[in-house]
């Protein structure tokens, strides 16, 4: 299925290793969790990028320590109204500081697209392969957002604040939308 | 009441444009139904047995007499002249077309409403009491914390997709009119021993196939901390609720498997990380809300004034309608006005356009343009001068609404039942308009006293039978529709669920069946004041089964 | 009057698709020729499991205009007609059994003054 980063459609880098052969050299893989904590100082030592595919019914706590050595977290919606991935990509995002791919998999529909990135997805392995072409305008069906989630977008209360006392500055926190767009662009792009 | 800025507009503007595409991608068939239904349920629209119905959030139960009129054009062009106001202080309209919706959600647009946290699984129309901001007894309004909470809640990217519905409401006051104790989350708003005001929380609360009562798992939290730790709740319940069946989706169910203590310790540990960050609030952003509550200008005016003690002495109508539909407000000289909309054989919470018009121009002439829905489905008028008391009195009579039953055995709460809703068992709505034609004399039901009679059509328990000091249960058998009756439930701050009386009876013989239980309060009572639900808890149910099934 | 959601197909006695109406809700009934009609008389009437099984695959395929379907009980009238097999059936092929809106205004009950 199509991958979606930053708005184009572009190739998996990534081999899935399902069974437990030895991941091929200079390939970049995910490894299913089972498999990756059994091995992971192992794994690990893959000459290229290694990447995990999460249960959506595991913490993600247990992921924690190896964070800073993987490249990628494939996270996954086994139909689009189970919404355990969406609290599963804030915490990795915002609470373990996870900087890497954040892949949404699974049954990923364009009318999820806006919430996928709030939460902080950067990849969208998309279902149906005509909803690529809705993703620039699925990001633009909202400007006014009520929460701060952790993509950096400010929320309505702080933009309101921020009318009506301090002149807005440039910066992250007082961005205006089209600047949001260009930041959420900016962090995503490795 | 609560002053849309450009924000709001913006957001329900883009709500409205989203709906109309994802309308559009299904009539051409690019969306399956299923892939259609939970974008639909997110703006409110269900489908029942005989056409499509629209569900429109009112926050916190306020609305302005802009929107009632817009409601009441909604109804004219859109549906058959008449809504329904429920149990959540929302209002339905049962005839809406799929083609028309995009259409009506635009009207309903332009005056602030929609049908957002109406339906789906996400966190739903957070309630208060009706008379939350003028009622004598609250500490304060609760309605600035349910609109923060509304905010922080609608369209939230975590929290859209949850096992099931999610329902929160908040109370102010010593007497709980919010019914806090059966909602997946009760706040309750007190002050401390050290004069210091915050919420109780309780979760786990809930009515249908398991109904709970909440379980506080936290006796004071700081206003400061409301956000993240309802966000805390939510993200525990995200993650770890059961999916796999619809029965047991439910934080209610949750919390019972864990045990509230277990569940209070994942709450705070996942609390703990969030306390002090970017959902701690500001009270410049409370502030900002707070300020954003228009109150009227009161005029200095004094209690009790002559016209209303003359027209009291000189008809007895008029006085018997203030005693029942007249309560006391925080401001001196005015008066809440509770507009019952349960009328001598009516659907309980039913209103024509025409009433509704209505009774917009009379907010306008009395109320300030403000009108208030109670999760009793009665409307009220929150600012009224006593002085005006009278005029309104007959203005409302000549619309229908000035039946001096609040509170007592015929202001019943009703669902919809199987006269229109597709999970129904049986029906409601004439059950409820028997027992109004049996206990139509208001001498008698003015004796009866305070006395709630709550009626679900299945066991999801819309009507909130649970929770009533009579509660009727449709359920089926053999083809048949059947009634279980309950008795002592309350949904107040000393909730409880009701006890089953006997075995079902069959809908010819409910209204029999309740007015021999109201004969046997009677003749049980110790005082003539002791009310229905004192005699029920004092005596137990033996003595009413003995006198019902005795004879059947 | 069990919610058909929950229906297992068990066919006993004659029946008929049901759904309702994408653009409007209306309730409708699978005919023959494999429209939809508002008119139960115009229904196809099936006795057996597996005519009801086709007869539904036919209506579940064609989710353009009709969404819901199942299979729903009738009767068969003195006049050889299908009549709604059960009350749910009933109210949702005439209507609710209660009057639409609040009743008109009654006259005020004067108690006495």
């Amino acid at each position: 299925m199509p991958l979606i980063k930053n708005g184009r459609v572009v190739a998996d880098r990534y081999v899935h290793v399902l069974d437990d052969a030895p991941p091929p050299d200079g390939i970049p893989v995910i490894i299913p969790a089972a498999r990756f904590l059994a091995d992971a100082a192992e794994i690990l030592h893959h000459d290229a990028s290694v990447g995990v595919a999460w249960p959506n019914d595991r913490r993600v706590a247990e992921l924690a320590p190896y964070l800073d050595r993987l490249a990628l977290v494939a996270l996954v919606f086994p139909t689009f109204k189970d919404g355990r991935a969406y609290s599963q990509a804030r915490l990795l995002r915002e609470r373990y500081g996870f900087r890497g791919e954040l892949r949404a998999t699974g049954q990923i529909l364009r009318d999820q697209f806006m919430f996928l990135v709030r939460a902080g997805f950067d990849v969208l392995d998309v279902a149906k392969p005509g909803d690529v072409d809705a993703f620039p305008s699925a990001l633009k069906r909202y400007t006014v957002f009520y929460q701060a989630a952790g993509e950096g977008r400010t929320s309505a209360a702080r933009l309101r604040l921020a009318r009506s006392s301090v002149p807005i500055t440039r910066g992250p926190e007082f961005a205006t939308s089209s600047e949001l767009g260009a930041s959420l662009a900016g962090r995503v792009s490795r | 009441m609560y002053i849309y800025d450009e924000f709001d507009r913006t957001l329900v503007a883009e709500r409205v444009a989203e709906f109309r595409d994802q309308v559009g991608r299904r009539i051409s068939g690019e969306l399956t139904e299923d892939e259609f239904k939970p974008l639909r349920l997110m703006n409110g629209v269900y489908l029942q047995l005989h056409a499509y119905m629209l569900r429109i959030a009112i926050p916190y139960g306020t609305l302005s007499s802009r929107q009632l009129r817009m409601l009441a054009h909604v109804g004219r062009r859109y549906d058959r002249n008449y809504g329904h106001f429920t149990t959540r202080q929302n209002i339905q309209f049962n005839w809406i077309k799929l083609e028309d919706l995009p259409d009506a959600m635009a009207d309903l647009a332009s005056a602030g409403l929609h049908g957002m946290q109406t339906s789906g699984n996400c966190v739903r129309n957070i309630t208060t009491d009706q008379w939350s901001g003028v009622a004598p007894d609250e500490i304060e309004d609760a309605r600035i914390w349910a609109e923060l909470l509304r905010q922080h809640t609608t369209l939230h990217p975590e929290f859209s997709f949850l096992p099931r519905k999610f329902k929160i409401a908040v109370t102010a006051a010593a007497q709980d009119r919010a019914a806090v104790k059966v909602h997946d989350i009760g706040l309750r708003l007190h002050r401390n021993g050290a004069g210091e005001t915050g919420f109780e929380v309780l979760v786990g609360g809930g009515l249908g196939r398991t109904p709970f009562i909440a379980k506080s798992i936290r006796p004071f939290l700081p206003k400061r901390d409301v956000l993240s730790y309802v966000e805390a709740i939510l993200r525990v319940y995200n993650q770890f609720a059961r999916r796999d069946n619809l029965y047991k989706s439910r934080i209610k169910i949750l919390v019972h498997d864990l045990g509230a203590e277990a569940f209070a310790r994942e709450v705070e540990a996942e609390w703990q990380h969030i306390k002090d960050g970017p959902l701690a609030l500001d009270p410049a952003v409370v502030a900002e809300i707070a300020a954003r509550f228009r109150y009227p200008e009161y005029a200095r005016l004094d209690d009790d004034p002559p016209e209303l003690t003359q027209l009291r002495k000189a008809d007895r109508r008029f006085d018997a309608w203030l005693c029942n539909a007249v309560t006391n407000h925080k401001v001196p000289g005015y008066a809440i006005v509770t507009l019952s909309l349960k009328p001598e054989g009516g659907a309980p919470g039913d209103a024509t356009s025409d009433q509704m018009d209505a009774i917009a121009d009379l907010a306008d002439r009395y109320s300030f343009g403000e009108i208030r829905v109670g999760h009793d489905q009665n409307l009220a008028f929150p600012h009224v001068a006593q002085r005006d008391l009278p005029e309104l009195w007959r203005a409302l009579d000549a619309v229908g609404v000035a039946t001096p039953n609040v509170g007592l055995v015929s202001d019943i709460i009703a669902c919809p039942g199987l006269d229109y809703c597709s999970l129904a068992n049986a029906r409601a709505i004439p059950v409820a308009q028997e027992l109004t034609r049996r206990f139509r004399d208001l001498d008698l039901a003015r004796d009866l006293g305070r006395l709630h009679i709550n009626i679900s059509g299945c066991i999801n328990a819309c009507g909130h039978h649970h929770v009533g000091h009579i509660g009727i249960l449709g359920v089926e058998k053999n083809g048949e529709e059947f009634y279980q009756i309950t008795l002592a439930g309350r949904a107040d701050e000393r909730a409880e669920l009701g006890t089953l009386l006997g075995p079902a009876v069959p809908y010819a013989k409910v209204a029999d069946v309740v007015e021999e239980v109201v004969a046997a309060y009677v003749e049980l009572r110790e005082r003539p004041n002791e009310t229905f639900i004192e005699t029920v808890k004092r005596l137990g149910v033996e003595p009413f089964k003995e006198r019902v099934y005795a004879t059947h | 009057m069990t919610s058909p959601l929950e229906q297992k197909l068990k066919v006993t006695g004659p029946v008929v698709i049901t759904a309702n109406r994408l653009g409007d809700g209306a309730v409708v009934y699978r005919t023959r020729d494999g429209n939809w009609s508002t008119r139960l008389d115009d229904a196809a009437v099936v006795s057996t499991a597996p005519a009801a099984r086709e007869l539904l695959a036919g209506a579940v395929a064609d989710g353009l205009s009709a969404v819901g379907a199942y299979v729903a009980p009738v009767q068969i009238g003195p006049d050889g007609r299908p009549e709604p097999g059960n009350l749910r059936e009933r109210i949702r092929c005439t209507g609710p059994t209660v009057r639409c809106g609040a009743p008109a205004v009654a006259p005020a009950i004067t108690i006495g003054l």
